[in-house]
């Protein structure tokens, strides 16, 4: 029993982190149907935030929002420097405009602050262990859960009942119609943009505190995990998106719980070969979004 | 077909004034900068091969210009040092040492049957789905580089390659790269592949077997991709798998983007101009490091003006700097008018 619970809280605190991954990239895909190649770095943005502002003095949750607004900022700015200006021009010019302002914000961190690790302040609770029905767990991973319930409430009720989510969801489903209709288009990719960073923030703030140290390379692996689980959910679906975060966990997790060590190295390899697979079988995903691109 | 032969004309006697008057000057820093340019060259037309004519974006080229290296390597480091440089490869494939020219050609060849295996599913893709597998086999690729020691030796440095490339095996290889995807491009394949990229739905209509001519396009893709990787093994002599991910794939892309995706022309030119362009840039680096004008090292300068350069080209000239046309049909459609007036 209290491996089943320790098991769970394993899953649940790593997917709610990879959960919250996949919806930032999936946001902007499901409006713009364009990979944002710089999500990992917005990560990274957050991450160095934290550094740049630890000697301020301030408490840790002002530096954490400071950060998370940097994202946010981050986010927006992608838009204005990656996506807007070759927009309507072509998907291969934006993929690879994303992809090399990611390169630029990498090279940036390397250039200006330094190619080895910085010490980002974490919280005391972080370190700290809880120990209840037989299971001893970091405080983190409730701290994840947690985090993860709050964020993906607070994102369902913004996508469900205010103007700007219907919006959202609107140009999602049919972008020329929803125009003709009123949205004002640039607000709302800017906002997914925004929304897009805020969630980079707060997975930053759970992935960097993990590690405790943020690195120019940071963003990568986050990338690759939003990367997965929306294709294993589906890359127009939001709920799609974080079905896709837990299940990746879940997958993540049993393996290492049961692949022999020699194979284990090779667990990325793993995971990527059912990514492709995934999108040969169901090249939409596990959750559908409609024929017609509505979306719920 | 004048205008091709003009394009191949036109391109390859670049590569040949570059050769002679690097011979005739005889600096050693020329030298590596043509022989590095003449690689690039060779990678970049691959990727041109198969992204200017589908209109797909690939990122998983870079891992089989690292099938390519690791093949060679395998076969080329001499008997006696493999003990040393790969302690756990397979007995079968231990005794075997031959000559590094063949085992080029044979490093390419396996890259272009790796990609015949993986891809042929993949063409069925599209738009993003396309580039994120893409991407997912990159990072396949990369992970089983990094991991399978017996034959990588891991994510360390594997050395021990006999030096083989010259220049002249560079450009050679090089001008052979372009007349083939010149040639590529006017063929039948060919054509049927961009008239897909152009509209997807038109080609299939008119009967073009669009996974078929993508599998091919990609297939020849990775040849040049494995030539190219092997190449440059015998040219550095000593590398690991880091050589072969996100870094080198957005030195290429860039290379192939500023110049023009669509024509050979522009691949060709992005090359030189990047290849330099990023060598005065790491020479200035290098510069100021050794001036230690500031407290910490000086890198990522030379990425930051190249992604700044892809942001700027892709907006002005979404296109590239050759965006539609060949060099040699400019050139004749220049003579032409003259003759009109």
């Amino acid at each position: 029993m209290s491996f089943f619970l320790q098991f769970m809280i394993d899953v649940l605190s790593l997917g709610g982190a990879y959960a919250l991954m996949a919806l930032g990239l999936v946001i902007v895909y499901g409006i713009l149907r364009l990979v944002n190649f710089a999500y990992g770095e917005l990560i990274m943005v957050a991450g160095y935030t934290m550094y740049l502002t630890s000697g301020s003095g301030l408490p840790w949750l002002v530096m954490a929002a400071v950060a998370v607004l940097m994202a946010i900022m981050a986010g927006i700015a992608t838009d204005y420097i990656a996506f807007r200006p070759v927009r309507a021009k072509s998907v291969t010019a934006v993929l690879i405009t994303s992809f090399a302002f990611s390169t630029l914000l990498q090279n940036a961190a390397l250039l200006f602050i330094s190619p080895r690790p910085r010490n980002v302040p974490l919280p005391e609770i972080f370190s700290e262990t809880v120990q209840f029905a037989g299971v001893i767990t970091p405080a983190r991973n409730l701290i994840t859960i947690a985090t993860a319930v709050v964020m993906l409430g607070l994102f369902s009720w913004l996508m469900r009942h205010t103007v700007l989510g219907i919006a959202m969801r609107a140009a999602a489903t049919n972008f020329t119609m929803a125009r003709m209709l009123g949205v004002p288009a640039n607000l709302i990719i800017s906002s997914a943009f925004a929304i897009s960073g805020l969630l980079a923030g707060v997975v930053s703030m759970l992935w960097i505190g993990r590690v405790g140290a943020v690195v120019p390379g940071v963003g990568l692996e986050p990338l690759l995990i939003a990367f997965i689980a929306t294709v294993i959910g589906g890359m127009r679906s939001l709920q799609g998106a974080v079905l896709g975060g837990f299940l990746l966990a879940f997958m993540d997790i049993t393996l290492n719980f049961t692949l022999p060590q020699d194979l284990l190295k090779f667990r990325d390899a793993f995971t990527f070969s059912l990514v492709i697979l995934i999108l040969l079988w169901r090249p939409q995903g596990l959750i559908r979004g409609p024929a017609s691109g509505q979306r719920t | 077909m004048a205008r091709n032969l003009t394009t191949i004309a036109v391109l390859s006697g670049l590569i040949l004034v570059m050769v002679v008057a690097t011979n005739l000057l005889g600096v050693r820093l020329f030298d590596r900068l043509a022989i590095n340019l003449c690689i690039s060259l060779v990678l970049v037309l691959g990727l041109q091969v198969f992204m200017g004519n589908s209109g797909i974006l690939s990122f998983a080229h870079i891992g089989f210009m690292g099938i390519g290296a690791y093949t060679t390597a395998v076969l080329t480091i001499p008997v006696r040092m493999k003990g040393m440089s790969l302690p756990d490869l397979y007995p079968i494939v231990a005794g075997i040492e031959l000559s590094p020219y063949v085992a080029i050609l044979v490093g390419g060849l396996t890259a272009a049957a790796v990609a015949a295996v993986v891809s042929y599913p993949l063409m069925r893709l599209s738009d993003a789905a396309a580039v994120i597998t893409s991407f997912a086999l990159l990072v396949v690729l990369h992970t089983v580089m990094t991991h399978w020691s017996e034959v990588t030796n891991g994510p360390r440095t594997l050395f021990g390659l006999p030096r083989a490339t010259d220049l002249n095996l560079a450009a050679g290889t090089a001008i052979l790269a372009i007349v083939a995807a010149v040639a590529f491009k006017e063929s039948r394949a060919g054509l049927l592949l961009r008239s897909s990229r152009d509209d997807e739905v038109a080609a299939g209509a008119m009967g073009a077997h669009i996974p078929r001519l993508r599998w091919q396009a990609f297939i020849l893709s990775a040849l040049f991709a494995g030539i190219g990787g092997a190449l440059w093994g015998h040219f550095i002599t000593s590398f690991s798998p880091k050589a072969f991910f996100l870094k080198e794939t957005f030195v290429i892309l860039g290379m192939l983007v500023i110049g023009g995706a669509s024509t050979v022309t522009g691949a060709v030119f992005g090359a030189i101009i990047v290849t330099v362009t990023f060598e005065s840039l790491r020479a200035l680096e290098a510069g100021i490091n050794q001036a230690k004008i500031f407290s910490e090292q000086v890198i990522g300068l030379t990425e930051i003006v190249l992604a700044l350069a892809m942001i700027v080209v892709l907006v002005l000239r979404p296109g590239g700097l050759f965006a539609t046309q060949e060099i040699g049909a400019l050139l004749w459609r220049r003579a032409r008018k003259k003759e009109d007036r």
